[in-house]
């Protein structure tokens, strides 16, 4: 075990509620660097929920997040900012600001975080959306653009600032089926090329067996995690009955 | 046979036959037609046991299966045995269905008794305040920043602003302003001409006008006009998770959304409350050459003798204040709206009722400190 490098993620029993009702309690994983890793459950488990408790957007009632093995929970203000500085997070709607143009959104974190002269923004910027195949959108706002490309325009921003760890949340909600598996394609190449660790929200079956290297399921009723390993082993019989079920789409428990 | 199945109303006949009810059925039941209750039908004595069927049903949707549901668990909770056997297997699958939604319902209490409702609207109180708190904590910490030029200003997105609340608002600022004018030249006439003193409307309204009225009413409009469209603005981009996007990159929503915005009024503030001045003392310039003989000059020169700096400064002090609170009301109701549709318009409308609520307190407050000071 202790070849075992620093997870990149690291969460130490982290309890968290949603307006006083207790969601998820005492969540321990890790998520290796460069892993994709996927968080699943059905509908009201708590993924989303966790996921905003990684991202700081929310607070943890208890427990710690651990980045590269410092403390995120804990950081002040400064050093808080620096670790934001290294994630990108993929919202489900795209989340991209509606009155900027997507060279703008994009060019935005790079000019929070960076001194660069605003035609080199320009030019990563448009690299950036050159990278997910919205090449000649940059000065589209995104209400002009379908909600395939906004995703992906949301993932060039998420991609701004190069960062260690990328957050997706639901990325195929709402996509049809070939747009979303380009979509993990990108996933794939970006995680390839850059070494970036992937976490990624989604009851997406077939992305999971696409791409996830490994995967947690999260249960309702436990408000925690109930099945850890590779999609194959949790749909293999004998795991998990629920796990099994989710991943092979088949009831196998009485009605 | 079928069509006067289908015509006839619902009914249930009960007859009793050996101590046991025998209930039948008929007719075509319709959930918009009137159809027996199960309860009515029974009498005061309690049978032995009952018996549903149904020789002359027609069509049928939920209400039968309400009805034959009811049955069985009245015939559970009293245990006076109910055979259905006589019924359609359908029927019976849909009524067993009916019975066991009736047993699996909890009573989810809505209403608490009043020492938790009390509690509960405490802590919503408290948590407001704290946020309210918070957030003016936040306004603080990034103009303090920005001021002292460690943060970077978005000084297009508050030029931007500017324009939209500013440039843009002149026509319904000009049309309240000179209205307003024209109302109080109306209402001190009717006083001041008892004494023989018409000519006192300059005074009445130049001093109305600058030191309350010009800034009171470009407040209440750019309440109604921007801080409106902020908390609108601000609460869609929240339910868009364009604020988390923000967050998530570890910009400061405040210095992104709030400064601009807020700054943005207090410059132009104090520029439509001067303009609102001269349109209301033009207001009652018209009515005092109309109706009361008083012409401009004289009516200009009378002002004058009242009218001075110290009135138009004490309007745009207040003209200042009024702008950064219709600012950061609508700021801050944006950023506390719920992520949904109506908690957009909730925003929008809970903007402008603090607005205007804190535009009256503080004038008031204004009303008092500048009597202490002698302005």
């Amino acid at each position: 075990m202790s070849a075992e490098p620093t997870p990149a993620i690291e969460v130490r029993g982290l309890s968290c509620s949603y307006e006083d009702v207790p969601v998820l309690e005492n969540v321990s994983f890790c998520v290796r660097p460069a892993e994709i890793f996927f968080i699943i459950g059905g509908s009201g488990c708590g993924k989303t929920t966790l996921l905003r408790n990684l991202v700081g957007l929310e607070k943890p009632t208890q427990g710690k997040v651990l980045f590269k093995g410092r403390s995120f929970t804990d950081a002040d203000p400064a050093e808080r900012r620096e670790m934001l500085r290294t994630f990108g997070m993929l919202f489900q709607s795209g989340a991209l600001w509606t009155s900027l143009t997507l060279s703008e959104n994009i060019g935005l974190p790079l000019e929070e975080y960076t001194d660069l002269p605003g035609d080199e923004i320009r030019e990563i910027a448009a690299f950036k959306l050159g990278q997910v195949g919205l090449s000649g959108f940059e000065q589209h706002y995104p209400s002009e653009i379908s909600g395939g490309m906004q995703k992906r325009a949301g993932l060039a921003r998420a991609l701004a600032l190069d960062p260690g760890i990328v957050f997706f949340d639901e990325p195929s909600a709402g996509l049809d089926p070939v747009t979303a598996r380009n979509l993990d394609v990108l996933i794939t190449q970006v995680r390839d090329t850059f070494g970036t660790t992937i976490v990624v929200v989604s009851h997406d079956v077939d992305s999971i067996f696409g791409i996830a290297d490994r995967v947690i399921m999260l249960d309702r009723s436990k408000r925690g995690v109930i099945a850890e390993g590779t999609p194959t082993e949790l749909a293999r019989a004998g795991a998990n009955p629920k796990a099994v079920e989710f991943l092979t789409r088949r009831s196998v428990r009485p009605v | 046979m079928p069509e006067t199945l289908e015509l006839a109303p619902a009914r249930a006949t009960a007859r009793a036959a050996e101590g046991s009810l025998q209930v039948d059925i008929g007719g075509s039941w319709r959930l918009q037609d009137p159809s027996p209750r199960w309860h009515a039908l029974l009498g005061p004595e309690k049978p032995a046991s009952v018996r549903l069927a149904s020789p002359e049903v027609g069509s049928w949707d939920t209400s039968l299966v309400v009805f034959v549901g009811e049955a069985l668990v009245w015939s559970r909770e009293s245990g006076i045995p109910c055979d259905v056997s006589a019924l359609p297997d359908k029927l019976v699958g849909l009524a067993r269905q009916f019975e066991g939604s009736m047993q699996s319902t909890e009573r989810i209490a809505h209403a608490q008794s009043l020492v938790v409702d009390v509690g509960i609207s405490t802590r919503h109180a408290l948590r407001q305040a704290r946020g309210f708190l918070q957030f003016v904590g936040e306004c603080w910490i990034d103009s303090t920043r920005f001021v002292l030029g460690k943060a970077r200003f978005r000084w297009g997105d508050c030029l931007l602003e500017m324009q939209k609340c500013g440039a843009m608002a002149l026509p319904i600022v000009s049309l309240i302003s000179f209205l307003v004018g024209v109302t109080l030249a109306y209402s001190g006439s009717i006083v001041l001409k008892r004494f023989g003193g018409e000519i006192w409307v300059a005074d009445l309204i130049g001093v109305a006008m600058t030191r309350e009225m010009g800034a009171l009413m470009a407040a209440v409009v750019l309440s109604g006009r921007t801080g409106a469209a902020f908390a609108a603005e601000i609460g869609s981009m929240k339910a868009n998770e364009e604020i988390d996007a923000l967050s998530v990159l570890g910009i400061s929503s405040v210095r992104f959304l709030v400064l601009p915005r807020v700054l943005a009024l207090g410059l132009m503030m104090p520029l439509l409350a001067m303009y609102a001045n001269c349109l209301g003392i033009l207001g009652g310039m018209a009515v005092a050459f109309g109706t009361l003989d008083i012409p401009p000059a004289a009516y200009w020169v009378e002002m004058l003798t009242i009218v001075d700096m110290s009135d138009v400064t004490v309007g745009m002090i207040k003209a200042v204040a009024f702008g950064l609170i219709v600012g950061l009301s609508g700021c801050l109701r944006g950023l506390q709206a719920e992520r949904n549709a109506s908690g957009v318009g909730r925003a929008a409308t809970s903007a402008v009722v603090t607005a205007i609520l804190l535009i009256i307190v503080a004038d008031a407050v204004f009303a008092v400190l500048f009597h202490a000071l002698g302005l």
